[in-house]
């Protein structure tokens, strides 16, 4: 699976300072309870897991069940201790992943 | 705007007793029944008239705080340099002929229990009912960042008037090449169709005059009204110059940086020649500070009589209320004023209330030959809100002709000087 992600983080923190970090991934989300024209169910397909990390350190994680809309997009807050890379990684249930990666000056 | 907080703005109230449970006295049968309206835009001018019209021994008073209404139907096409803002502007001439006590002043106080209006120049109107139009207030920090100062920089023009100027005279000093930035809020706005039909007709001028610029709609939903046949026209009209971009393409602004020209979205920093951010908005002051909203930010109305849901004997008309299926715009506010006017003159005469029909059309235009429109007729539902009457909502078809279209556009045009009279004339 190739998707579109978008992510934000803040190019500058300061040391301690909350930061808020968003992330977009364009995804249908099938939750398998719709019916193609013949009758057939489409099978359920979904982001199952979404993860970011923060040099390395896992700061947050959701588990995505099959009622969450198209696209799903999440905000949430990490605190800044250093400067590095923060990685945002979606895990699709066919198997596949998709990653998105940006870094953050820590002052 | 003046600052009315609830704070400041007396309500006088006996302590512990409810809105809900004060009842309007009655009137004395021999006594000339008195209206006190707040707000003289589509919906109050219109209440005003028509209370006149449908019975001239009620006296009306229509407080005002400006000596002319500027409306905003028709302001895009001064955005888009096509008209004048003295041909969309309107004095109260005629609506003093018509009987009206016409006092330019701004209320500061209401009692709904004495039921008297307390005015910033002292005096002091009572009335039988009372009825607020005060439209919408832009909610200040709604977006971060975008309050009354920045507004200065990266205008909102949805208050018709110095800001549609100030849009104007920003998009005329832009260069060519230059990047147009409309905001666009989440639903409930005033004017659903208004931001894209001012995104036309930028386009129209850009297009014209500065064929190298660009704009794009940041757009904090993902569907809008009038979809098909605006996108129809920016793609037959203004190739390469609209760009629209949903909530999920990171289309929702959530702050500005004004002195610095920044736009920012959930995923994007923009840096636009000319901004116009429209923010979230909610009812005027006057019904917020009397808690009419019951803090939801517009007004539940009784949709046979337009009494306020919270305190009667206050009516609310137009884009202050909620108006279930019928969207914020003059045309609707026009169409309620008349109904409430009717329901007072009956309740005032001791008449049952009639059964209403609503109306609502919002012509849109794509450039000054191509119009559309959407329309349709309504009426109070089950659970007290307005519904529409099915069959009767719909819009222009796509693909029409040119010619339609222009017809159209001479319809739109019709309209105004039709519904401006009905008000000003």
């Amino acid at each position: 699976m190739a998707a579109a992600t978008r992510i934000r983080v803040p190019a500058t923190a300061r040391r301690g300072e909350i930061m808020e970090l968003r992330a977009i991934i364009m995804h249908p989300m099938e939750n398998g309870f719709r019916m193609e024209t013949n009758g057939e169910y489409v099978p359920v397909h979904i982001i199952h897991t979404f993860v970011c990390r923060y040099n390395g350190a896992e700061v947050f994680r959701a588990r995505l069940e099959p009622g969450i809309a198209a696209n799903p997009y999440l905000a949430f807050t990490t605190r800044a201790t250093e400067s590095g890379t923060i990685e945002f990684i979606w895990l699709d249930d066919d198997g596949t992943f998709e990653v998105a990666a940006a870094t953050v000056e820590v002052t | 705007m003046t600052s009315l907080t609830r704070r400041n703005f007396v309500v006088a109230a006996a302590a512990g007793a409810t809105l809900a449970a004060l009842r309007p006295a009655r009137v004395f049968a021999q006594a000339r029944p008195r209206v006190v309206v707040i707000g003289g835009g589509f919906g109050g001018a219109s209440v005003a008239r028509w209370l006149r019209r449908t019975d001239d021994g009620i006296d009306v008073t229509l407080v005002e705080r400006n000596a002319r209404f500027v409306t905003c139907p028709f302001s895009n096409l001064v955005v888009g340099g096509q008209r004048s803002i003295e041909s969309i502007s309107f004095g109260y001439d005629a609506v003093r002929r018509a009987g009206v006590d016409v006092v330019q002043d701004t209320a500061t106080a209401i009692d709904p229990v004495a039921r008297r209006v307390t005015l910033q120049g002292g005096r002091v109107l009572t009335y039988d009912r009372l009825v607020l139009a005060p439209g919408i207030q832009l909610v200040w920090n709604g977006i971060e960042g975008y309050d009354e100062a920045a507004s200065d920089i990266m205008p909102h023009a949805w208050q018709a008037g110095p800001q549609t100027l100030l849009l104007r005279r920003k998009l005329e000093a832009m260069d060519d090449g230059g990047l147009v930035v409309v905001a666009v809020p989440d639903n409930p706005y005033r004017c659903p169709p208004g931001p894209y039909e001012r995104a036309s007709l930028i386009a129209g001028y850009l297009k014209a005059n500065k064929p190298k610029s660009k704009l794009i709609v940041l757009d904090a939903k993902e569907t809008f009204s009038k979809q098909p046949l605006f996108q129809e026209a920016w793609k037959n009209l203004y190739p390469g110059i609209v760009e629209w971009r949903p909530k999920s393409q990171s289309g929702r602004v959530v702050s500005v940086k004004a002195r610095e020209g920044v736009v920012s979205t959930e995923f994007d920093d923009l840096k636009p020649a000319v901004a116009n951010i429209i923010p979230p908005q909610r009812a005027g002051q006057i019904a917020i500070a009397l808690g009419l909203d019951e803090g939801k930010g517009f007004c539940t109305v009784d949709p046979r009589t337009f009494e306020s849901k919270v305190a009667p004997g206050i009516h609310l008309v137009g884009d202050a209320i909620v108006p279930g299926a019928m969207p914020k715009s003059g045309f609707a506010a026009n169409s309620q004023a008349k109904v409430c006017a009717r329901a007072i003159v009956s309740l005032l005469r001791s008449r049952p209330v009639e059964e209403p029909i609503l109306l609502n059309t919002c012509y849109s235009y794509a450039a000054t030959d191509h119009g559309f429109a959407i329309f349709g007729a309504f009426r109070p539902g089950d659970t007290g809100l307005i519904v529409d009457i099915p069959g009767t909502v719909g819009t222009s078809p796509l693909g029409a002709s040119a010619q339609d279209r222009a017809l159209e556009a001479r319809y739109a045009e019709s309209w105004y000087s039709n519904i401006t009279a009905d008000m000003f004339a």
